[in-house]
């Protein structure tokens, strides 16, 4: 199974995030950078089924050239090749805009099966897996728990609310966002680390001809909105009060 | 005008779909809501009793089991028909799976997870988190309408909702659905847990955090539950620890909630889980760390001891 797996890089969980002079992006010059957590997930679960049907696993992320190194943390991890639509304005690019750069790279290739992470960690659109099925003519199902490979078709797991689940059929090629901890990730070993810098990584350019579908005004930090009332006293009194302002000013009950 | 897509399964609407018709309706122009599916004759009379212009049952067997093919049919055609300048969703995992590729089909823009819509320009600007809400984002729109927009559950009460004097009219179009264009084949949606619950149906939840420090803890959480005729939560630690069902998580990687009370047993308050309960009427935080986040958020708070708060409640609500 020829398996196209779509990631991306964001800044780190840990980054003391900041905005930039004109509020509408961060100023990332000194940020750390990381591969999504949510696109290691369908890394993994690409690896896997590779693993029990065989193929290639091919990674494949736009933006600039920093996002090398998330490429290359994949590759280590167990990809076979990578390709990297290159682009600096794609940090900042809405879905619209990253999703038509990579069915672009990935239209030609003809792959049987594409997996995304559910959403990414900085902007959290949670759309570029789903534009880019439609736009290279696939099906799709997403928040995707498991995949089986059966008759020539998957049958995968969708999460939906509430505890509820759902088995769908789906035809190949078909495309799939993976739901985050579904799986143990693997680490890259040593050996994968050197392995991967024998491991291809194909840069292509992106269309020159992609339209924004959305654009950010102004960027914030949250304020605080409400006004917390403390219930002071012995736990006995402040039990007693709290009962009482739920009953008789929220009304909760 | 706007078109708000509402939601239902078995014929039983989504609680969710109130907060976009809200929302709709928070802008002053003409407001109709859209159902998919078959058999929508008591949810969409349900829905007539908010204050807009019409409720459209969009009709098809096809449409009777969800499926991403069939909803992006559907809906492109009727949109197409209806012309509005905007769609609302709610961001639901059923939005999330069909609306970016509608979009795409339609090639209009998708802002998606908005919390507000504001005055920008001519036109609007919709509020939503970035950076798993470390910051705020106003995003507009570009490209020509109509302009799909998602709510976050939560993000608007709905006890706000305008309802009419009398009942909206309600029409029934057939839906332009080809099955054989359908590629999804959908079994039965099952719960996997026996009391799997859908807490974002929940009027009442008593949610615990890394306070309640051991599972054997759980029973006074139960307990303060049970008083309360509310649902059992927690927070991400809890869950992966095993000590409630993942079924029971709030917050980015779980459930997204907004009841009438939310009541935080021992939980910090990280953005991972604020970003599944802030949207609650009524906050009530309970920790032993007066400068734990929860606190930011919440309407009541009471620092303190667990173990000693959460009895004297049991016993003051007894009483």
């Amino acid at each position: 199974m020829k398996i196209a797996v779509c990631i991306k890089q964001v800044v780190g969980r840990e980054w003391q995030l900041r905005l930039s002079d004109d509020k509408t992006w961060i100023r990332d010059q000194d940020a750390s950078f990381e591969l999504n957590e949510p696109d290691a997930y369908a890394l993994e679960a690409a690896l896997r089924l590779k693993e029990q049907h065989g193929g290639e696993v091919v990674v494949c992320s736009a933006g600039p050239s920093r996002v090398v190194q998330a490429l290359r943390e994949a590759l280590a991890r167990g990809a076979d090749r990578a390709i990297h639509v290159e682009d600096g304005a794609l940090a900042s690019a809405d879905a619209f805009v990253v999703a038509g750069a990579l069915a672009a790279a990935l239209r030609d290739e003809h792959f049987d099966l594409v997996l995304t992470g559910l959403q990414s960690d900085d902007q959290g659109f949670g759309q570029v897996g789903v534009v880019l099925a439609e736009r290279l003519g696939l099906a799709h199902s997403t928040i995707t728990m498991d995949v089986a490979v059966e008759d020539g078709g998957l049958r995968v797991k969708r999460e939906l609310e509430g505890g509820w689940f759902q088995w769908i059929r789906l035809p190949l090629p078909a495309l799939l966002t993976i739901q985050s901890g579904i799986n143990q990730l693997r680490y890259a070993t040593l050996k994968g680390i050197m392995a991967a810098k024998k491991k291809e990584i194909r840069s292509v350019a992106a269309p020159a001809d992609l339209a924004a579908r959305q654009r950010i005004v102004s960027l914030y930090f949250p304020e605080k909105s409400k006004q917390t009332r403390m219930i002071a006293g012995a736990p006995d009194e402040a039990a007693k009060e709290l009962v009482r302002v739920l009953r008789e000013e929220a009304r909760v009950f | 005008m706007v078109l708000v897509i509402a939601e239902q399964r078995d014929g039983k609407l989504n609680r969710a779909s109130w907060e976009p018709i809200i929302a709709a309706q928070g802008l002053g122009g003409p407001v109709k809501v859209a159902l998919l599916g078959q058999g929508l004759e008591a949810a969409a009379a349900e829905l007539a009793a908010a204050k807009v212009d019409e409720v459209v049952r969009v009709e098809h067997a096809s449409l009777e089991a969800y499926t991403a093919d069939g909803f992006v049919q559907a809906l492109a055609a009727f949109i197409a028909a209806e012309a509005p300048a905007h769609v609302f969703f709610t961001h639901t995992y059923q939005t999330r799976d069909f609306a970016p590729a509608l979009a795409a089909r339609l090639d209009r823009a998708l802002i998606t997870d908005v919390v507000a819509a504001k005055p920008h320009g001519d036109g609007l600007a919709f509020t939503r988190p970035m950076f798993q809400a470390k910051v705020v984002a106003d995003v507009v729109a570009e490209g020509p309408a109509p302009h799909l927009v998602s709510f976050q559950i939560g993000a608007f009460k709905v006890d706000a909702l305008v309802r009419g004097d009398t009942a909206a009219p309600v029409r029934a179009v057939d839906a332009a659905v080809d099955p054989a264009a359908i590629r999804q084949r959908p079994e039965a949606p099952f719960q996997e847990a026996k009391q799997a619950v859908d807490l974002s149906q929940a009027e009442r939840i008593v949610s615990v955090g890394r306070g309640i420090k051991a599972p054997e803890h759980l029973e006074m959480a139960k307990e303060l539950a049970a008083a309360l005729q509310a649902e059992l939560a927690a927070s991400r630690p809890i869950c992966d620890a095993g000590w409630l069902p993942m079924d029971r998580q709030i917050g980015s990687s779980g459930q997204t909630v907004a009841p009438k009370l939310y009541l935080a047993l021992g939980i910090s308050g990280a953005i991972q889980h604020v970003v599944g309960m802030k949207g609650s009427r009524t906050i009530v935080a309970i920790n032993k760390d007066p400068e734990a986040p929860i606190f930011e958020i919440a309407d009541y708070g009471i620092t303190g001891d667990l173990f000693e708060v959460v009895p004297a409640i049991i016993t003051a609500l007894k009483a």
